[in-house]
Order: structure tokens, then sequence, then C-alpha cells
């Protein structure tokens, strides 16, 4: 992976040099367009940005994130611009607002120079499912980058941006950062805050960073995460910036293996990698400990009862009455609803509302979205007894490497196995981070997952920081 | 109704008086040009979160105490999820099967007798936009109504008659008027009303199925819609016909209920707890804090002027029926030195002029002082009390004290006997017909006399010396 544009450090101490760069970054994404990773580029919002943000330093402001360029999926509100959601149903919608994250990254001088492509409404582990088209993944074209925030991973992956913002409802961001090869957090639930972020599964979402390596994560989430008055269920965790970054981990680690996650169903070349990974950890003193998380197989079960229930509701609003696609031919209101919606929605969203609906259905309801509540508690509960006894937990991100284009689009299951050692954090609320550690016999990346206790998003951090250090960069 | 009992219960909605609306920082004003009260939150575009407004627990806490209720200390939002233009969620927050407050009771006075009708439940919600059929078959739809925080205050079916129903709203709108909690206005519909009703056999245990009626716009419109529906009801039954379970629709003009037309679907609103809002939690200091702050409730207000002032029940009634009147009273009964008078001239002018005039007791021109002064003259005698209650009217119009009406206009009472016995010989000699018919034993025509004298001197006469000299001159 080489950077198609000046390094961020770079740019922060030479911000008279941000005009030039926004336009190498606007030539980069113009070269790789057929990558298809951004849907809107975002190019006079970007050129007055940099000017603005050099200016700002000609001033002698210090901002933290001074020239750091920044892709934004899709699925996260700018205002005035494209909120697509990758769905026929917001095509040419505009948002009237910007979201809480965004707006603190870019008064900490970031500068979004595109939205990024994504499966619609962040439903799907492929970035396949996008009114756009496909992305591709950067290092082997036939292959997708992983979803949903598919675009996002790409334009890190690709060098094309220092950083991006995803989000992970169950593994939409760690699914695609391990695909990619680059790393992918996934906060604490409640340590950023969702306004402005288009709702899929609101008790799982999380606004969620991509970046090359974890100090840079880092940095992204200090400056967007904290509490929010627009969302009352983001955390008044204090958060600033230390100038001086994320600091090496100072002390030796329990580190835990779940049995559960090792097991059959994973390629065995993952499986390999999580074991090096484990090995050098330990040679570098830390302690390992095999953990049990057994309710962790029921995650993807719950996951989508749970998510899809919410996503049912959440994506009621888009119903062709007040904005977004509408079918003109409908003579009244019942047709106007049923051929907006099924016309505006795609294949997988159609399944997932007509899933969600039915588990909330009269008669449905105690022995799914209820069940699926109480076997989600379990999932909490197998996490926090293991952090009881270790501080961390390794883990592989996915069960497989980047598959091909097409491979499962006409299989959902498949697909929806995906998320199978994602979607445990998510039902958790706990923070999850994927850093790449090794490359499959083809070549593809391969990620490691680091799970933590609610809001060690710090500390997860810093064993992925110890991870890329003793493997060097990949 | 005959052989028939009724069985009905009441689902209140009132909007809250807040500043702004329930999940937004959006105005909660009513009448405002359409669609000119909005945000991206409250009108639900992609990405926006609820945040909730903490005026509206106070507002409903206040409420769940007036009633008796338990507030609980834990209760959550859950969504209501269906379909319609006015609602751009496609889903209402409301409260499901964890309520703000269960518990509760109405005291009512029907035709001489008292009822409790218990509550079962307030939940907090939002209302919806307010969807607007046009005439050429299109639909507008303004959404400044959007978000507007509503409590659902839910009866049991304690209810026995449409006149029970009428008491029972009366008393839930004299109450959240009371507490400035709600204006109580149904045309303008903050206050609305749904009921659900049925009826069965006297001898019969079991209760009928119920209907539900909705559509009601006036207190009087929830009465007549229900002994319709109830009249329905055993008409059906009497013809040997069975009840099904509908909502009907209240039709003011025509005055039949219409079965509405069935729903899209069914009625599964897929309720599931709202993920967005976090738990509402309502501390022991803060119901403590609260309760602090609460003022007076009508009953106890009400039992307090019949110790205190020596009114009967029925004035009392009266003169507690709305808080700012009953306010207006206390001040003038303490002004004034005498509660009786103060009561009769609250209960008599000051609510005709505010009937006449179609305005609040809290835009009465008339200060409590001045309607003292105004008092002390009658008192004095230097004003008849029908001078004084015309003084009291041009008071109204041109906002001027007593003194300077009575002054200017020369409303002053006379008690110069001379100048009175001049009238009377005048009235006498108008009037031989009468004179004769009083003679000959028509006593009932001095008040006649009476009359005519005040009406001659323009209210001025002294009555009492009037009746005196007419008394004199006619024996």
């Amino acid at each position: 992976m080489t950077l198609k544009i000046p390094p961020h450090s770079h740019l922060k101490n030479h911000p008279e040099e941000l005009p030039s760069a926004v336009e190498g970054c606007l030539k980069a994404i113009e070269e790789a367009k057929p990558l298809n990773a951004f849907v809107h580029v975002l190019a006079d919002r970007a050129r007055h940005k940099a000017v603005e943000v050099a200016q700002a330093a000609g001033r002698g402001e210090e901002l933290p994130l001074r020239g750091m360029i920044l892709a934004v999926k899709d699925n996260i509100a700018i205002e005035g611009t494209s909120l697509s959601c990758a769905s026929r149903i917001l095509k040419d919608f505009k948002s009237l607002f910007t979201a809480t994250a965004v707006a603190r990254l870019e008064k900490a001088g970031a500068i979004v120079i595109g939205k990024t492509n994504l499966d619609e409404f962040a439903m799907g582990s492929s970035c396949e499912n996008s009114i756009f088209g496909p992305t591709h993944h950067p290092l082997d074209w036939e292959r997708v980058p992983g979803g949903s925030s598919g675009g996002s991973a790409v334009a890190v992956a690709a060098g094309l941006v220092h950083e991006a913002l995803g989000s992970d409802t169950g593994g939409s961001v760690r699914q695609p950062a391990a695909f990619c090869g680059v790393v992918g957090l996934k906060p604490t639930y409640g340590r950023v805050s969702r306004y402005g972020l288009v709702a899929f599964g609101s008790s799982l979402d999380q606004i969620a960073p991509f970046a090359t390596n974890c100090q840079d994560a880092f940095a992204v989430l200090c400056i967007m995460g904290g509490k929010d008055a627009r969302d009352s269920t983001s955390a008044a965790y204090p958060m600033s910036y230390p100038t001086d970054g994320l600091k090496p981990l100072g002390q030796k680690l329990r580190i835990g293996l779940p049995k559960e996650y090792l097991e059959e169903g994973l390629q065995a070349e993952i499986g390999e990698v999580v074991h090096q990974v484990a090995g050098r950890l330990e040679k570098a003193g830390h302690e390992l400990v095999e953990v049990s998380l057994p309710h962790s197989k029921l995650a993807v079960a719950v996951y989508y009862v749970l998510a899809t229930a919410e996503a049912s509701s959440n994506l009621a609003r888009y119903d062709g009455a007040r904005y977004g696609f509408r079918e003109r031919s409908a003579e009244n209101l019942r047709e106007l609803y049923e051929d907006s919606r099924a016309g505006g929605f795609g294949r997988e969203v159609r399944r997932r509302i007509v899933l969600g609906t039915y588990v909330l259905s009269a008669g449905y309801y105690d022995a799914y979205y209820k069940k699926a509540q109480r076997v989600r508690r379990l999932v909490l509960g197998d996490f926090l007894d293991a952090f009881g006894r270790v501080d961390v937990i390794l883990a592989p991100t996915t069960p497989t490497t980047a598959f091909k284009i097409g491979e499962r689009i006409d299989d959902p299951l498949a697909m929806y196995l995906s998320d199978v050692y994602t979607t445990p954090a998510n039902l958790a609320g706990i923070p999850a981070v994927s850093v790449p550690a090794g490359k499959d016999s083809k070549g593809l990346p391969i990620g490691v997952q680091i799970m933590g206790p609610h809001f060690s998003d710090e500390l997860i951090l810093q064993v992925g920081c110890e991870i890329e250090r003793l493997h060097g960069r990949i | 109704m005959g052989e028939y009992d009724a069985v009905i219960g009441l689902e209140v909605h009132a909007q809250l008086i807040t500043e702004t609306k329930a999940f937004c920082t959006c105005p909660n004003r009513y009448g405002a040009p359409p669609n000119t009260l909005v945000c991206p939150v409250c009108l639900g575009m992609p990405g926006i979160l609820p945040v909730l407004n903490r005026a509206m627990l106070e507002q409903a806490m206040k409420l769940a105490f007036a009633v008796g209720a338990t507030i609980h200390p834990r209760s959550k939002f859950d969504r209501k999820n269906y379909f319609y233009p006015d609602l751009p969620k496609g889903y209402q927050i409301s409260q499901y099967d964890e309520p703000f407050s269960t518990g509760g009771s109405i005291e009512l006075q029907v035709d001489g007798h008292r009822k409790l009708i218990r509550i079962r439940r307030i939940h907090l919600e939002e209302d919806a936009g307010k969807s607007m059929h046009q005439p050429d078959g299109s639909t507008l739809v303004d959404m400044n109504r959007c978000g507007v925080p509503l409590v659902e205050v839910v009866s049991e079916p304690d209810m026995s008659s449409p006149a029970e129903a009428r008491a029972y709203l009366n008393e839930i709108r004299r109450l959240v008027r009371w507490l400035s909690v709600c204006d109580g206005n149904m045309e303008e519909g903050s206050l609305r009303c749904d009921a659900n009703v049925s009826v069965h056999r006297k001898e019969s245990e079991e209760f009928g199925i119920a209907t539900e009626v909705k559509n009601m716009n006036s207190i009087r419109g929830v009465e007549r819609a229900l002994a319709y529906e109830i009249e329905r009801q055993i008409g059906v039954l009497e013809n040997g016909g069975t009840i099904t379970r509908q909502t009907l629709l209240w039709d003011e003009a025509a005055e039949i209920a219409r079965p509405m037309r069935r729903k899209e679907s069914s009625d599964d609103y897929r309720y599931f707890p709202e993920p967005d809002l976090v738990e509402v939690v309502v501390t022991p200091e803060w119901i403590e804090q609260i309760s602090r702050g609460m003022m007076e409730l009508p009953p106890a207000r009400r039992r307090r002027f019949c110790q205190e002032y020596g009114l009967s029940e029925a004035t009392a009634e009266i003169l507690a029926g709305e808080r700012g009147v009953a306010d207006y009273f206390e001040a003038l009964a303490k002004e004034s030195g005498n509660a009786k008078s103060a009561a009769n001239w609250v209960q008599g002018e000051v609510l005709r002029i505010l009937k006449e005039r179609n305005c609040e007791i809290a835009s009465f021109p008339v200060s409590v002082s001045d309607l003292a002064s105004l008092m002390k003259e009658v008192e004095a005698e230097r004003l008849s009390l029908g001078g004084a209650k015309r003084v009291l009217d041009r008071m109204v119009e041109t906002g001027q004290s007593p003194e300077s009406i009575i002054e200017q206009e020369g409303f002053a009472q006379t008690s110069d006997a001379q100048e009175i016995e001049k009238v009377v010989r005048e009235i006498l000699a108008r009037f031989p017909n009468e004179v004769v018919k009083y003679k000959s034993g028509k006593k009932n025509l001095f008040g006649f006399f009476v009359g005519e004298t005040m009406k001659a001197t323009k209210g001025q006469a002294n009555p009492k010396v009037a009746s005196e000299i007419l008394q004199k001159l006619l024996s």
C-alpha cells in the first residue's frame, strides 16, 4: 500500500501545501475510479476547506487534525451534500445538517474529500449491494473489499486518503478493514455520537474509523468521540486528544484467546495468523489465557433478529411521501408506499425489512425479538466473565479472507456468516479493533481482532500498536 | 338505556405546555403558519436522534400527582410503528409496557352523587403532524404538531353513562388547566378524547364487546357520540345482532358515528423499545422537589373555601373551577374583607363578563383592588348594587378606576329623600292603573314601582329610601 498523497504528518507541518495536496488527492481518486470507492467527490467543498485550514494555520491556530484528508461513508450526513446510503430511495437526497462526528473532525482541521460506497443502508458484507455498483478490492479487482463500509476501506487501503469513516453495526468496519489490510476500530457503543449516521440497527450502530495504523485511528476517535447533546445514548466519557498521541503499552497484559472463535469454519491460514500474533505477544511478556465465549456462536442469529427489527422501523420513514424516490404512478396512499418502497429499496434491504417486521409482529415478538434480547444479555455476560480474567481478547476478525465478487450475493446465509466473529462485540457494546497481521497464500490480507471491556478503546488500540510493532509493517 | 348498562372508558390525550417540543428544540406553540415550527429532528430526516425534554416529565409528574398516581422511578419509551403521511419517522415514540405512572383516580359529581373513576395509566408520547383533508380529495400535512409532547391518560372502564363521561372529561380538563399542564382546548386539539364503549344487559355479569369512538372535538360531542353509540349497540342487540369490534368516527355535523375504513393491514403496531432514548429515570429527590412545589388542588381548595369563607358547596365548586378565578376570588375576599360579597361578585359579574367577552380570567381588565373599592362604594351606600354593576361594565370597557367612572358618569347613589320623592310621584302619576290595582290588593306590583324608580334615576336612587317613600305614598 502506498499513500498517493503527502502524509498527514507532513501536511500538518506544511499547511501551505494543503490546496495542492487536495488537488493531488482529487487526481488520485479520479485515477482510481475503476475501484468504485467513491460515490460523490466533494471537490469544491474540499478545496474551500483546504484554503480555510491553511488560513487558520496562518493565523497561528493549532488544529490537531490539520490537513488530514478524510473520506466519509455515504450514510453519514454532511450538510448540503449527498446522503444516498447507496440506495435508489435516497439517490438524490441531500442532508440538511452535518453529523456530529464529522463536524468535530472538520473543526479539528480535517478535510472531507468525498463520500464512499457502501452496501445499501449498510446492509451487507461485500459492498456489492449498491445502486452505484460494487466496489473492488484494491489488490484483486475480482474480489470484494468487504462491507458494508467497503468504499471507505478501499479509500484508505489504496492510499487515496489518510483516514476514512465507516459505520459498524455488525462488523461493517472491521470486516472490510481485515479484507483490505487496514486498521478498523469499532468504538464502545456510545463513545461516538450517532447523530447524523443514518440509522440501521440503532442499538448496535457506531461511527468507526479506518486508518493505516492504530495511532491514527486513536486520533480520530478522540476528536470525534465524547458526549453529544444530540445523542442521548452517547457517553459522557472524557475525550481529549493527548498531544503526544497514544502511549505505548506500559504494562504486561493477560490476553484471552476464545476457543470458540478458533474452531471449525475458520480459514486455516487465519487461525495460524492469530496464533502467530498470540505467540509474539507472549514472547513480548504478555500472558495468554484460554477463555470461553459460548454464546458467541448465537451472535449472528441474534444479530439478524435485533438489527433487522430495528431496521424495519428505522427505514419506515423512506416511504415516498416526503423526500427521496417516489413511484409517480401510484394512485393512492397504499400504492404510493408499496410501490415507492418496492422500487426504492434493493433486494437485501427488502429482505431485512420483511425479516424485521416479522420478528416484531404480534404473536412472534416473544419468540424472536424478546428471546434475542435475552441471548444478547448472555453474549454480554460471557464477555463480562472473560474480562474478569483477562484484559483483552484476541480473535480472528473474519472467517475467510476476501471472497470473489458475486460469490455470495445469492447466498445470504453465507454472506451473514462473514460477520460471525464481529457481531458479538456489537451485541455486547464493547470496543473492538481489527489490525492487519498477515496474508494468506493468495496474498490477501488477514486481520486479527482485539476486543476489550467497555470504554477500553485506548487499551485495545495500544495492543494494536504493540502488534504492529512486533509484526512490522505489512 | 332501559334494560342495558353501558361501560365506558376514556383515553384522553393532553398536549403538554412546554417551551419546546418533546424531542427537539422547536417551539411548542399552536397556530403558527403550517410547517414553520419544524427541524430535521421532528421531520424525521435521515440521521436524526430524539433527545427527551425534561420539562415534559415535570408536567407529567404534576398531573400524576394530582390524580394520586404512582410515578415509576423507571420507565421506557417504545416505538409504535405505522405508516401515515403525518408521521414522518414511520413510528411514534410512545410508552407501551412500562408507562410513566399507573393508578390514581378522578372524583366526579354527577346528578348529586359522587363517583370515583379509576385511572389505569398515564404515559408519555409525541404528537403526530396534522392531516387536513381537502374537498378535492387531496390531503395537506402540517408538521408543526409533530413531536409536540403529549400525555395519554387512560381510565378504567368505570363510567356508565355519557353524562359521567362528560363529567370525567370536564374534571380532567379543569385539572390540566388548573395545573397549567395543558390549555385544555378541545377545538384546537390540545385536549383530545377517544372512548371505548360497550353495553350489556343489566342482569349480565359479563361486559359486552366494546367499540372505539374517535374524532370527538368537544365535551358535548363526547356526550352525544356516546349516547349515539350506546343507542346503536342496544339497537343491534335488540334486533338479535352482535357487536363487532371496530373503530367509529364521530361526525359532529351529521351527529352520527361512522365506521372507520378498515386500517391498512391491521392494528399490529409492532411495539419495541426505542433504542435511541435511554430509560426515563425519575429520582425520589426529583419527585420530592416537584411535590413540594405542587399547588393546592381543586378538591382541597373547594373544601377550604367552604370552611374558611363559609361558602356553599355549589359556590365553592364554581369559584374553584379554575385556578385563576379561585385566585381572583381569594384576593378579592382578602382585599374587600367581605368574602360572601366577593363570592357573589365573582360568581355573578366577573364570570358573566368573562363569558360575554369570551376571555380568560388572566386577561380580565379589572384589578382586584379596583373591584374591591367598587364593593366598598356599595357597602357605604354611595352606590346601588345595580349602579355598581353598570360601573363595573364601564370599568371593563374603559379600563378606568371606579372612582373616575362614578365621578364622570354620575353613577353616585342618591339618598336625598326629597329628590327621590319627586321621581316617585312622577312614576305613580304615569301608571295610574297599576296604582289602582296595587291598592286593590295586587301587592306584588311593588317591585314594579321600585324598578321604574330605579330606571328613572338611572339606578342612582338608594333603593331602600325609594322603597320607604313608595310605601308611604301608596298606603
